[in-house]
């Protein structure tokens, strides 16, 4: 008696597709210009084999169950194919939530008894709405893969170290100087110094939007270890608020050469190496 | 004279990340005020160690928002409402290079500096409350 519904939904499967296929067509948000009815038909036929088929009494109350795991993968197959297809998440949930409609109906259909009918309801409900939560899940989980990657390619590239001059390495930093930014930073700068057997460094910060104390302290940490490395590290990019600021916060910079722009720091770099940077002078004039 | 409050936001910080989008809500309000560039600049950075302490020492916690007008002036309060460990104490973590973790120790003694209204509450267990006021031309 109990297993009697699945047995039902077994026996009229090709009905139940039918139904189902009749609901996504009615469908308004139907997107017959991103699938072809025929490849909507093959892809729900393969669902719904996998769902029947695996539907036992045991089963029917336990999405997690590893009877349900060729479910689970052929909808994230779906969901992730859907979405590069250029679906939305809610037109996927909607595919999925639409078979719960067919299923139900053909309940209603065969079974009479109001109370059978009412706990069958409830059971095949649940289950399909957790499948509907799979969609969901992989949609999400296939973006935030999206969004892991595109973080560590700023990481990478947000740090540059620019040899500027032989012996002279700039790094720009470019937005907030957290502690895992820092030992990138670091990390990267030390590995150039030996790399390129440079003796000075320029940090750049004009793409620093603040300077709070956490991010004087790496900074001051980051000097001291190009100090330790035989190498001066000069500090750029000091605008007018920031130094009041640090000032205010009582943050003693005076052990490190600072400076206001990257030019003064190239300018003051060239001296330590007693280089000089002068105009070419016009070989007709000294003539003439 | 009474101080009206014109404005109000709430935002909750519960992680490093959170940090930033802070900073740039403050930094928001304080442009529709016309604060100066080197007052937000002051008051951004006061919030950026207030927020950072927060979450170092409570793990996360709500920071109010608010334009609050006092006579002709104008001014940006924030309120940092943790329910940490608590500070035990005050005056010694106001004091300049006092730290338990391990940072500068000038966290707070340097928020006070940037601010122009700051008070500081906090109870052992119970949690820690921070108040601090930038008025547009203070």
């Amino acid at each position: 008696m109990k297993n009697e519904s699945i047995k039902i939904l077994q026996k009229r499967k090709k009905a139940i597709l039918e139904l189902w296929m009749k609901n996504q067509l009615a469908e308004e948000g139907l997107r017959d210009d991103l699938m072809n009815n025929e490849d909507l038909r093959v892809q729900s036929e393969e669902l719904l084999d996998a769902l029947l088929n695996n539907l036992s009494d045991d089963t029917v109350g336990d999405a997690e169950s590893s009877q349900f795991d060729t479910v689970t993968d052929i909808l994230a197959g779906i969901s992730v194919s859907r979405a590069r297809q250029g679906f939305s998440p809610r037109e996927t949930g909607v595919y999925v939530f639409s078979l719960k409609d067919a299923l139900l109906e053909t309940l209603q259909q065969e079974i009479k008894d109001p109370v059978i009918l009412y706990a069958q309801s409830l059971k095949i409900s649940k289950l399909i709405d957790s499948f509907g939560i799979v969609t969901f899940e992989t949609f999400i989980k296939g973006r935030e893969e999206v969004i892991l990657r595109q973080t560590d390619e700023i990481a990478e590239i947000s740090t540059p170290v620019i040899r500027v001059w032989d012996g002279i390495l700039a790094l720009p930093i470019i937005g907030t100087l957290d502690s895992s930014r820092t030992q990138i930073v670091m990390e990267n700068l030390l590995q150039e110094i030996v790399e390129s057997g440079s003796s000075i460094a320029i940090l750049d910060i004009s793409g620093v939007p603040a300077v709070d104390s956490l991010v004087a302290q790496h900074l001051i940490k980051t000097v001291s270890a190009t100090r330790l490395m035989g190498a001066e590290c000069i500090i750029s990019g000091i605008r007018p608020e920031i130094a009041q600021t640090v000032v205010h916060l009582g943050i003693d910079l005076s052990q490190i050469i600072t400076k206001a722009s990257l030019a003064s720091a190239l300018r003051t770099a060239y001296t330590m190496l007693q280089l000089e940077v002068v105009k070419k002078r016009r070989f007709e004039k000294e003539n003439a | 004279m009474t101080m009206l409050t014109l404005n109000k936001d709430t935002m909750a910080v519960v992680k490093e990340q959170d940090v930033v989008p802070l900073r740039n809500r403050v930094k928001e309000y304080a442009t529709k005020i016309g604060m100066g560039l080197v007052n937000q600049t002051k008051l951004i950075t006061a919030a950026s160690e207030l927020v950072r302490n927060m979450l170092k020492y409570a793990k996360g916690g709500k920071v109010f928002i608010e334009v609050v007008s006092k006579g002709r002036e104008n001014g940006i309060r924030l309120v940092f409402e943790d329910k940490g460990p608590g500070i035990s104490d005050v005056a010694l973590a106001m004091k300049d290079g006092y730290s338990t973790g391990k940072s500068l120790g000038l966290g707070l003694p340097g928020a006070r500096r940037l601010v122009s209204e700051f008070d500081i509450q906090s109870t052992p267990g119970k949690g820690t409350t921070v108040t601090v006021i930038k008025w547009k031309n203070g």
